[in-house]
């Protein structure tokens, strides 16, 4: 049976160079970074090459990348620290939006309990929000802008450098989750004015369970494991040498092809769109202009997602959806309820999220395959019943 | 390891008696577009017997499963005997549910208890009240889950 595997922002599958970085160091040169002995010397090389090469796809300082386990350690260290610094100066308030990864609402959530206050941005039905909205919510308490560059369900691209304008005029922390963007997009710390920021390398075909913390010079940054003096006190454990070079050779790689993978992507993502959205009472959730050039989210009104997702499961495509039932809660999507989208339609949601691997012919199979999901879930479907009698009028 | 017992799937890919019954004698719809799920059954009754059961569902895999099973199960029976189906019975036939998925099972039970309900009303039969709790009345669905 065909496979199309379009769930790239779930995760990726690690390239060839990925992976071929990271083979010496499981294997001859297995030693620790901290040992003085040559062979934990070399490690220790590697490591800061990798450190270099990863601030410099970012124009950052070699000395302002932190390894982590990943994009979600990267969010709570991140969050943490510049939270319990402000409140050492009795700044107490941190700005977001209603629609980030949980990685950082939850890290927000923990926060409001000891006593932060949080202000949720609204966001646009389209998925964005912008500078003027982040300008409006700084207070002078305020000691923290956590804004994600891309969202990770709707792909929406958020206007960073204003919202880092914003918050450097105003002397306030600017931290991005840019788990979704790094790689794909280009993302430069010094010309968009973030002080902080997360990546995660399995999400630019590196291997899972290693990111890093981007944080500026000059901005304190606290540790939340302690033990051992890597990452310059910031961070104690060995580090993880194999994954933090792969995952550098990863993002070279990613930031090399960026511009030949993002045209080839825009190509297929938009046919994707168009030949999706001809199916009747469908839509195209977030904006399609300032959008990351792999993602596609529409809503089928009538079907929920898992039954698509399970019926595309038949077929051999992996994809993902906003629906409740994907989850162990009988909530849908915050990011689609964030965009206003009732409970019923985010029910019946549908991401499919592309790769520079994906190819014409897997664009073919899935615009063949979802209409007849669609069909077949809507012909079972005692609430497409009432859309189609008019019993219940058509949202879509 | 599948999401799902084969049961399940077998259940979702090849759902048996969907459709609606035009002039079905009970009606019964439980769950709400909001939450994701809707089941909708029809019956046909026969004397004290279910001649004919159909269904409609907007909602998960398990949900589409759970209400196969459950007309499977009630169909060509008496009505008392559809009345005693528990939502562990059908979740039981399916081989199991994941426990976050049991209420699709629940729904079932709930929709079928609707549909007889409606049967009874319509035909002003008398019946034990209590035997039928509304179910939107109830904050949390309650059911057996081991």
């Amino acid at each position: 049976m065909k496979t199309v595997y379009a769930d790239n922002a779930a995760t990726t599958a690690m390239s060839d160079t990925a992976i071929n970085a990271m083979a010496p160091y499981l294997k001859e040169v297995f030693g620790n970074p901290s040992s003085l002995y040559a062979a934990g010397q070399v490690a220790k090389d590697a490591l800061e090459k990798a450190r270099f090469e990863i601030a410099q796809c970012l124009n950052a300082d070699v000395k302002e990348i932190y390894f982590t386990s990943g994009g979600s350690e990267s969010d709570n260290q991140a969050i943490r620290s510049a939270a319990a610094n402000g409140a050492r100066k009795g700044k107490r308030h941190i700005i977001t939006t209603s629609f980030e990864h949980h990685a950082v609402l939850h890290t927000l959530k923990k926060l409001e309990q000891s006593g932060a206050e949080v202000t949720y941005l609204d966001v646009h039905s389209d998925g964005l929000i912008t500078a003027r909205q982040v300008e409006e919510a700084i207070r002078p308490d305020t000691a923290l802008v956590t804004v994600m560059y891309a969202n990770n369900e709707v792909g929406t691209i958020q206007p960073v450098r204003e919202i880092g304008e914003v918050c450097r005029r105003a002397g306030v922390p600017f931290h991005t989750d840019a788990v979704q963007a790094v790689g794909h997009i280009p993302v430069d710390v010094k010309a968009d004015h973030i002080d902080m920021l997360s990546l995660s390398a399995h999400k630019f075909h590196g291997p899972k369970g290693v990111g890093a913390l981007y944080c500026k010079r000059g901005l304190p940054l606290n540790s939340f494991i302690e033990g051992g003096a890597q990452e310059r006190n910031r961070r104690a454990g060995t580090e993880n040498v194999a994954g933090i070079i792969s995952m550098a050779a990863a993002l070279k790689e990613a930031c090399a092809n960026m511009r030949t993978d993002s045209e080839k992507l825009l190509k297929l993502r938009d046919r994707l769109i168009d030949g999706l959205l001809t199916i009747p009472h469908s839509k195209l959730n977030g904006d399609r202009k300032n959008r990351l050039p792999g993602n596609v989210n529409i809503c089928f009104e009538g079907t929920e997602g898992e039954s698509l997702l399970l019926n595309l499961d038949n077929a051999g495509i992996c994809a993902s959806s906003g629906s409740a039932c994907t989850t162990a809660s009988l909530e849908p999507s915050h990011v689609l309820l964030a965009l206003g989208l009732p409970h019923e339609i985010a029910h019946g949601s549908l991401r499919l999220t592309l790769s520079a691997d994906n190819t014409d012919e897997d664009i073919d199979y899935i615009l063949k395959e979802v209409p007849e999901a669609v069909k077949k879930v809507r012909a079972i479907s005692s609430f497409w019943d009432d859309l189609a009698s008019g019993k219940t009028k058509h949202f879509i | 390891m599948a999401l799902y017992s084969e049961k399940v799937m077998d259940h979702f890919n090849n759902p048996r008696n969907v459709g609606v019954i035009e002039d079905a004698d009970g009606v019964g719809e439980v769950g709400n577009a909001k939450c994701g799920d809707i089941m909708k059954i029809y019956l046909k009754i026969d004397g004290d017997i279910i001649s004919d059961v159909k269904f409609k569902t907007f909602g998960c895999g398990s949900a589409i499963a759970s209400s196969s099973m459950a007309t499977e199960l009630i169909k060509g029976k008496p009505l008392s005997q559809a009345l005693e189906l528990t939502n562990k019975a059908v979740a039981e036939a399916l081989d199991g549910l994941p426990a976050h998925k049991m209420h699709c099972s629940v729904l079932a039970e709930e929709a079928i208890r609707s549909a007889i309900k409606d049967y009874y009303d319509k035909n002003g039969i008398e019946y034990d009240k209590t035997r039928f709790p509304d179910p939107h009345e109830e904050e949390e669905h309650h059911f057996e889950d081991d």
